[in-house]
């Protein structure tokens, strides 16, 4: 789960580490109200989750009140486009309006789970507000890492070394090893995927603080924190997708044209690369998980939702879920929702035979598959029809 | 022979008065495991379908001598299960429930590095040896047969989707192991491969990956310098556009790293079969054996 970056500082306050003087604004009233507190210049950024707000205009600096109520105008209430963005952009509710500062120096900080070492991992660089990923790709000796003991957990002088190896003052580096330190409790305690600050500056008066921050959760841990969970903006999301994963369908909306339904992640990935590997394009990837025939009809439904749809290709490996309970939900579903796009459905595994006999006697307009290339042959040309 | 399971296999099922823990229990007596005792806290002294079962692991374990756990428990209690069950000496424990947080694995890990316990999963099919009649996890059992080839998977349903092909070629299997879809697991490829290559009963070996990590990256370099066995792989995800995660949490493109094609390159140069779709499995597998000359 993603969090907006004046979430993550509000986090980052609890937890002790300094950040820019600001506060949030929904309106343009209230960004003067917290300008006028902060005093001029101040930056107005967009708040969404997409990276590369400045790249769209949705980062602004203003030295008075005029420069400010314009900037709060213009982005509050845009359709701001990123790299990172869907291509018609993300609607702007709230700016951050923050001190504008200029730092002496712009450093890295990140921290992540390292899935090689199955350990936390600390990384700083020099070479911080850059692309992290393109520093990595050129020059990896730039990024440094520490690894957080499971056991022991992070400690005192792996902060120091990481402080003087960047060549901060003693006084910078122990400002830094502190933030650090507080940062690892952070991920540790609120189970983040990653808490990344880019950049960590340090101001001409020697201060070190959080410019900027990006704080990503573990879905999987949001169960033990309900404070995490209030911060989760609907806004953001894809509604199919939050609509799927309220029923424990796992669904992520992609630009083809053949809506597929399958049991598993690894199949419904491998489902569809046939269908492009038979000239069509997947429309979604979608996980029924566990197939009953309650998460059959929603994810028919989901699928149903999306107007890019031209036909459907069902994929079910009965392993667990029975044949004929998933021919029982289809038919079910198909029934309930109504259908008038092609429906191939490929079933095998446990009781397959029987499940494929109820939907070839169903009467309803079903097309079954003899195996899986058969199948996504059939819906990728029903599809382009 | 085959790998992790054989006939020695004394299973204790935790959360075994669960729906799915009493399922696959019963499954997995009926193909011939040998299901020794069940544990839910609470509910000692009672049994499911005959299977005693008991308050604690340690209690299970001395009662009735059992070696391997199945961890059926919801995802808020598998590391304290997890970590029940190497305490009381269980030297394999098979974890299929999802939804683990990952920083409870990355804390249960050097735990079981200590006790000297393996840990297959968590969010995974689990392990079958058709040949020793041994099953521990939720894989189906009818269309295993015993046999030369070992599978290895990241996922659950491409699993049985190997093994059902395989069979269908005509070859059966030593060992079927599912690794999970997690980013921080158990048991990973190397760790299996490893066991693979030295397993007399196995002869070949399927590897299914998918993107995400560097996984399948690592397997191939270990592939090239250790594995002699013929490999026939497969890649999940060709199709998967980077920055979104599909279904499984270690499933995404990010940064870069973890897209398919980098996983390709690096299987087939280290001289792995590599198909473009999992249907092909057998069909590559059958005629790879076949020019090579060995029987599986």
């Amino acid at each position: 789960m993603k969090i907006h970056e004046f979430q993550a500082k509000a986090l980052l306050r609890d937890y002790g580490v300094a950040v820019p003087k600001g506060a949030v604004a929904a309106t343009v009233r209230e960004a003067v109200q917290v300008a006028d507190e902060i005093g001029y210049p101040v930056v107005v950024k967009a708040q969404i989750h997409a990276g590369g707000r400045g790249k769209g205009g949705g980062i602004k600096v203003a030295a008075n009140r005029d420069e400010l109520e314009a900037a709060a105008r213009s982005i509050i209430g845009m359709k701001l486009r990123t790299p990172q963005t869907k291509p018609e952009g993300q609607h702007v509710h709230r700016v951050l309006i923050e001190e504008a500062m200029t730092p002496a120096r712009e450093l890295y900080l990140g921290i992540t789970l390292d899935r090689k070492v199955g350990q936390v991992v600390v990384m700083a660089s020099e070479a911080g507000g850059m692309e992290i990923e393109e520093v990595a790709a050129a020059s990896p000796e730039k990024i440094l890492r520490a690894y957080v003991d499971p056991t022991i957990g992070f400690l005192g002088f792996q902060g120091r070394e990481l402080g003087f190896a960047m060549h901060l003052t003693w006084e910078q580096v122990r400002q830094t090893a502190d933030l650090i330190a507080r940062l690892v409790r952070l991920f540790e305690e609120k189970d983040c995927t990653l808490a990344e600050i880019n950049p960590l500056v340090v101001t001409q008066d020697g201060r070190v603080l959080a410019l900027d921050a990006k704080i990503n959760f573990d879905d999987n841990a949001l169960f033990r924190h309900p404070d995490i969970r209030a911060l989760r903006d609907l806004d953001e999301e894809d509604p199919l997708e939050v609509k799927a994963s309220e029923t424990g369908v796992a669904y992520v909306k992609l630009d083809g044209f053949v809506g597929c339904m399958v049991n598993g992640a690894g199949l419904a990935m491998a489902t569809m690369d046939v269908i492009k590997l038979m000239g069509g394009a997947p429309a979604n990837f979608l996980d029924v998980g566990a197939a009953s025939a309650e998460r059959v009809a929603s994810a028919f439904r989901v699928i149903l939702s999306d107007p890019d749809v031209k036909s459907i290709l069902v994929n079910i490996f009965g392993g667990i879920a029975r044949g004929d309970t998933i021919a029982t939900g289809i038919i079910e579903a198909v029934r309930e929702v109504g259908l008038n796009l092609p429906l191939v459905v490929r079933l095998d595994g446990t009781r397959a035979e029987e499940g494929k006999r109820m939907l070839a006697e169903s009467g309803l307009p079903i097309i079954v598959a003899t195996d899986l290339l058969d199948g996504a042959r059939k819906a990728v040309e029903a599809g382009q029809r | 022979m085959a790998i992790l399971l054989d006939r020695s296999c004394r299973l204790v099922v935790q959360g075994i008065t669960g729906r799915e823990g009493s399922f696959h229990a019963r499954v997995s007596r009926e193909f011939g495991t040998n299901v020794v005792a069940g544990v839910t806290p609470g509910r000692g002294g009672s049994d499911v379908e005959g299977v005693p079962v008991f308050n604690t692991v340690e209690q299970a374990v001395r009662e009735t001598g059992a070696n391997t756990s199945l961890v059926s428990v919801p995802a808020a209690g598998v590391a304290d299960a997890i970590l029940e069950a190497a305490d009381a000496g269980i030297r394999l424990i098979v974890c299929i429930a999802d939804g683990v947080p990952t920083l409870d694995m990355v804390k249960v890990k050097p735990y079981l590095a200590k006790r000297g316990a393996r840990l297959i999963g968590p969010n995974c099919p689990g392990v079958t040896s058709p040949g020793e009649r041994a099953r521990v996890g939720i894989m189906p059992t009818y269309m295993f047969r015993p046999g030369g080839v070992g599978v290895v998977s990241r996922s659950g349903t491409l699993t049985y989707e190997a093994v059902a092909l395989l069979t269908e070629h005509g070859l059966g299997q030593s060992t079927a192991v599912g690794i999970g879809g997690d980013p921080v697991n158990g048991t990973n490829f190397i760790e299996v491969l490893t066991m693979f290559e030295a397993d007399p009963e196995t002869k070949a070996i399927v590897l299914v990956g998918e993107i995400g990590g560097t996984a399948e990256e690592d397997a191939a370099a270990f592939i090239k310098a250790h594995v002699t066995k013929p490999v026939v792989a497969f890649i999940a995800g060709r199709s998967a556009p980077p920055g979104r995660r599909m279904g499984h949490a270690g499933a995404i493109i990010s940064g870069g790293t973890g897209t398919a094609e980098s996983k390709v390159a690096a299987l087939e140069d280290a001289g792995a079969v590599v198909v473009e779709t999992h249907v092909k499995l057998g069909e590559a597998m059958a005629s790879l054996l076949r020019e090579r000359g060995i029987s599986a």
